[in-house]
């Protein structure tokens, strides 16, 4: 058998679901990621509320506090995506199981998708409640599927920067270093499109040129993650 | 015993960095044969053990394992190979139970054959424990069961009856023992149990073979010289 054949077969949903139920299971059974990620977006906002000197922020100002937060939040989580395979050793034996690896990737991205959905459901609320100054209903759809596209860059480029990083000494330092300025195109995107739905009299919907850079980077990132995983996995 | 080799190695290296951990290993195992490995600590035991696992890529020399040859066709020798190592390669916030069903996952098994071996190990009354609550001893058992869970007809084992009691290591035995019927390669300080084991001794020191043949043609006092 090839060995295209033999990972046709190995069909990567089995192996991506067994991995994912094993980390959510773990998240629930001892709760790291999440707690950490929701109490830094919101001692976060705390600060920006002192250090800005302001009760209230909107429009773009609003979108680089909400946006910059969530990413330093991910941060937190990508830097402990690995963690439980690396200390525990289960790493090797999921490296020597007969799986297309190319699992791991989907797994961990849609791991890591998850805990920033479950973020953002206690961290815009706290923001909205801290310091945003319009109200954010209006524009809320918006900035629903806006988070949705963000976060699939997150997860996509985190997945593979964590995989990169597990196997070295300085994990917590390769993690911003590499992340940070791959999410620039990311998080420019993301921020002009926020912008509108958190201003006063703002629109409802941002151009939808924002919204579409980010759909090609979560698909440019996607594709490419998943075709050089595999290989960031090699020894 | 087959004809065909499981293990072929020809000048087989690998290095960390700068430092050579193994330098031109040698070796030959029949299927269904069992290879001692002795050697005193940073001998490079354990390099030798993960490049047979494809952990490690060999850095010289050619590799062969259960027909496949090494790294080029790695994938193909994944899911046929079990690796009892040093530390259990289990999560420990999950039960033994949890963490054989995982696995048992990932080698497209049925969850039957977890609870076979929990079963075969007297494991089932701690089996919904949190692995990180158990003995060092039990948590062998359940590390056992993880690396013979997939029926490999290869066994990689450091030093496997570590922490085990004389009863649990008899409980161990049809499942890593030369009945199992395994191709099995075994680390070892002991050199009085380890050549009644096997068929074949390696000896490494300093990351070089130091010592190889039939076990038959070995006495103890050639293995004790290695750490001395």
């Amino acid at each position: 058998m090839s060995r295209d054949a033999a990972r046709r077969d190995a069909k990567p949903m089995r192996p991506t679901m067994a991995l994912l139920r094993k980390d959510l299971l773990l998240e629930r059974r001892a709760p790291e990621s999440i707690p950490a990620m929701v109490l830094f977006s919101i001692t976060t906002f705390v600060l920006f509320h002192f250090g800005l000197g302001r009760d209230e922020v909107d429009g773009s100002l609003a979108a680089g506090v909400l946006l910059v937060t969530i990413l330093f939040a991910a941060i937190l989580g990508i830097n402990r995506l690995f963690v439980a395979e690396h200390e525990e050793g289960g790493f090797d034996a999921v490296l020597m199981a007969p799986i297309d690896r190319t699992a791991l990737f989907l797994a961990k991205g849609t791991a890591l998708f998850l805990f920033l959905t479950l973020v953002e459901v206690v961290a815009v609320p706290a923001f909205a409640i801290l310091l945003l100054g319009p109200s954010p209903w209006h524009g809320l759809p918006a900035l629903i599927v806006t988070l949705a596209l963000v976060n699939l860059a997150l997860s996509s480029v985190g997945a593979l920067v964590a995989a990169l990083a597990i196997r070295t000494r300085s994990r917590d330092l390769i993690v911003p270093i590499v992340t940070l300025p791959l999410l620039v195109p990311a998080l420019i995107a993301a921020a002009r499109a926020c912008a509108p739905l958190l201003a006063a009299h703002g629109d409802a919907w941002p151009a939808a040129k924002w919204l579409l850079m980010l759909g090609l980077y979560d698909l440019v990132f996607g594709l490419l993650a998943y075709a050089v995983f595999d290989f960031l996995l090699e020894d | 015993m087959a004809d065909a080799p499981a293990i072929e190695l020809t000048g087989v290296g690998r290095r960390y960095g700068e430092r050579w951990a193994l330098r031109d290993a040698t070796v030959t195992v029949p299927a269904g044969a069992t290879l001692v490995i002795f050697g005193p600590n940073g001998a490079g035991k354990s390099t030798l053990l993960r490049v047979l696992a494809t952990l490690l890529r060999p850095h010289t020399g050619t590799a062969s394992v259960l027909g496949e040859e090494l790294p080029r066709r790695e994938w193909a020798v994944r899911g046929k190979v079990g690796l009892l190592a040093h530390d259990a390669l289990l999560y420990r916030d999950l039960s033994a139970r949890e963490n054989l069903r995982f696995h048992a996952r990932l080698h497209k098994l049925g969850e039957e054959r977890a609870e076979q071996l929990l079963e075969a190990t007297r494991l089932l009354p701690r089996a919904d424990d949190p692995v990180r609550t158990l003995s060092r001893g039990l948590l062998q058992r359940v590390a056992v069961c993880r690396a013979v869970l997939h029926d490999p007809p290869l066994l990689l084992l450091d030093e496997p009856r570590a922490n085990l009691d004389p009863a649990a290591a008899e409980l161990i035995e049809p499942l890593i023992g030369r009945e199992s019927g395994r191709t099995r390669v075994i680390t070892s300080h002991d050199p009085v149990g380890g050549l009644a084991e096997a068929d074949l001794a390696l000896g490494l020191r300093n990351g070089s073979q130091a010592l190889l043949g039939p076990t038959s043609e070995i006495d103890t006092a050639a293995v004790e010289a290695l750490y001395r």
